[in-house]
């Protein structure tokens, strides 16, 4: 089980959270103008990445607040919170083993 | 285990019963009588370790259950015998040898039915077809229901089913208790049983056998296997496919196929593409050898819980997928727990069995939670992915489509539904609710 810092609480155990996916897929400005492809890039394409990931979880069980988790995929360690709207903090060489 | 061959001397040692070259014993009760005389210490090694040639017709990445299907399908129906198989790690050290191993076809949508059914037929046929036995137990398939809405879509799936010309049948509550009596059908249970949809035609299969079997009537057609050969690049030129990175050098190809499950965005992504898939843990467990209970599997979507019991008496489990996106082969604890608490409300009588082990593998979701059996836009360059947590029966049906679409740069009628392109136009394959745990 993960242990998560909130922003707003402090450390959690995981099930007090909610997993939402691949953070940062900004909704588009004027969806009608959007070809299928780059609508179905929008709605269905995800990085996937193997390593530092940006994601977003939601305090659902506690606050009930979203906030964004970079955390590496190989070794699940958490290497940053932010808050939801934060431009992701570069983490320089530290980018969690096994990647 | 992969070795080098290049020290003819140490192969020879290594493989002490076939030399490179030599043909494939078929095995037969003759054969295991010769083999008995000798103390069984002779049996020639199943497939050969080449070096990796220069260049091949077709590359496939990923010896997992489904590229081995796909090599040896493209060499026995369409005469393709000049393949590798690249494998980053050993033979069925992916998702094909951590699976609870449940065969069925009873999918709800007619693309599904299709190619699941193929699949099943192809298994009907396997042990003969590729002379090995992947010891396919057809002992019945059970899914349950637990509320009305789950009787309802139930019902809807037998009748569905058998439209499509699979065999299935719906058993009420009482129905169930006769056909697995250590079932718990007390209406006072926490998710009690309604009823449950049947397919007597489904059942489990030995997993390694189905890599291995595959693996040494591939490499008996010519097919080269090549394991510890990890991928690390796609090579193209102006939009099509001219070979791979790997670990152990260039090795150009006139086509490419990437069946590599939990890395499917991984190894994509060395040719720039996007896609719509998620990799996630799925764990399995199995508890100590007991004798003979369970004579069936069963399975529950509502409460995430599927077991059936191996020959060696061991019951194996699946638990659910864990949320978060992960490529590290293991699952977290509370996800056993959760699957391990409604487990002994259905089965009370395991209430004292000890779990001996569990394990996880890397499973690809997509989101309509159906495959993609496809072309890319990139030329030569074929995709096979989206199993997600059920990909382990359609190994047969998979590997037997995939190989005619790579064969013939076009897809079968049963994977064209499964095209990369369904995200665009929209017409998903939407097996979420409809083939409820999809295993
Ligand atoms: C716990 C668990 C239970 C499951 N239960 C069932 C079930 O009951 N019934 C069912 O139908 N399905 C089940 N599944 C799903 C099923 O196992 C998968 O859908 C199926 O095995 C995937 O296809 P595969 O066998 O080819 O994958 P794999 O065996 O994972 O093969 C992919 C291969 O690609 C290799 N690879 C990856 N990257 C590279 C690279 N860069 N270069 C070279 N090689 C690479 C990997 O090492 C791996 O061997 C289960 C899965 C899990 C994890
Ligand atoms: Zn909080």
């Amino acid at each position: 089980m993960l242990y998560i810092d909130c922003p707003w609480c402090g450390k959690r155990n995981e099930t007090e959270f909610h997993y939402g996916g691949e953070a940062h897929i900004a909704r588009p400005e004027d969806p009608s103008a959007l070809s299928d492809e780059q609508w179905a890039d929008f709605l269905f394409m995800r990085k996937n990445l193997k390593g530092p990931y940006a994601e977003r979880w939601c305090h659902s069980n506690g606050c009930r607040r979203w906030f964004n988790v970079i955390r590496n995929t190989v070794s699940h360690e958490i290497l940053a919170v932010y808050k939801m709207g934060e431009t992701p903090p570069d983490l320089g060489p530290k980018k969690g083993e096994g990647v | 285990m992969a070795h080098s061959n290049s020290d003819a001397g140490a192969y020879a040692r290594w493989n002490p019963g076939r030399k490179q070259g030599e043909p494939m014993v078929k095995y037969s009760i003759f054969t295991i009588a010769r083999n008995a005389m000798t103390s069984h210490k002779n049996w020639p090694r199943q497939w050969r370790s080449p070096e990796p040639k220069p260049e091949y017709d077709v590359i496939i990445i990923g010896g997992g259950g489904h590229g081995l299907a796909t090599a040896y399908y493209l060499a026995k129906e369409h005469g393709v015998t000049n393949v590798a198989v690249l494998e980053k790690g050993w033979l069925g050290g992916g998702n094909t040898a951590r699976n609870t191993t449940i065969v069925r076809s009873n999918y709800l949508w007619d693309e599904s039915a299709a190619i699941y059914e193929k699949s099943l037929q192809l298994w009907e046929g396997l042990s003969q077809d590729i002379n090995y036995n992947v010891m396919l137990s057809q002992r019945g398939v059970l899914n349950l229901a637990h509320n009305l809405g789950d009787v309802r879509e139930g019902v809807r799936r037998v009748n569905a089913n058998r439209l499509n010309g699979v065999d299935a049948e719906w058993l009420d509550a009482d129905g169930v208790k006769e056909f697995c009596p250590i079932i718990n059908i007390s209406k006072s249970a926490r998710h009690p049983v309604l009823g449950a949809t049947l397919q007597r035609r489904g059942g489990v299969a030995r997993h390694d056998s189905v890599a291995w079997g595959f693996a040494r009537a591939a490499d008996a057609r010519g097919v080269d296997i090549i394991q510890n050969c990890e991928v690390t690049g796609i090579l193209r030129d102006g939009g099509k496919v001219t070979g791979v990175e790997t670990s152990r050098g260039t090795i150009k190809a006139k086509k490419v196929a990437m069946v590599t499950a939990g890395h499917s965005s991984v190894v994509a992504n060395m040719a720039g593409l996007r896609l719509p898939v998620e990799s996630h843990p799925l764990q399995a467990l199995v508890s100590e050898p007991i004798k003979p209970v369970i004579n069936c599997v069963v399975m529950s979507g509502a409460v995430h819980v599927y077991v059936s019991q191996s020959d060696k008496g061991e019951l194996v489990m699946g638990a659910g997928v864990d949320a978060f996106n992960s490529y590290g082969q293991r699952g977290s604890f509370h996800v056993i727990e959760h699957q391990l608490g409604a487990c002994l409300e259905l089965f009370p009588i395991f209430s004292r069995v000890r779990m001996m082990r569990s394990w996880g593998g890397i499973v690809d979701v997509c989101p309509d939670a159906s495959p993609i059996i496809s072309k890319t836009p990139v030329e030569g360059l074929y995709i096979n992915c989206g199993w997600g947590t059920g990909g382990f029966k359609a190994t047969p049906g998979s590997g037997w489509a995939f190989a005619h679409t790579v064969a013939k740069d076009e897809p079968h009628p049963l994977n064209a539904p499964f095209s990369l392109q369904r995200f665009e136009t929209g017409a998903l394959i939407d097996e979420h609710g409809a083939a409820a745990v999809a295993h």
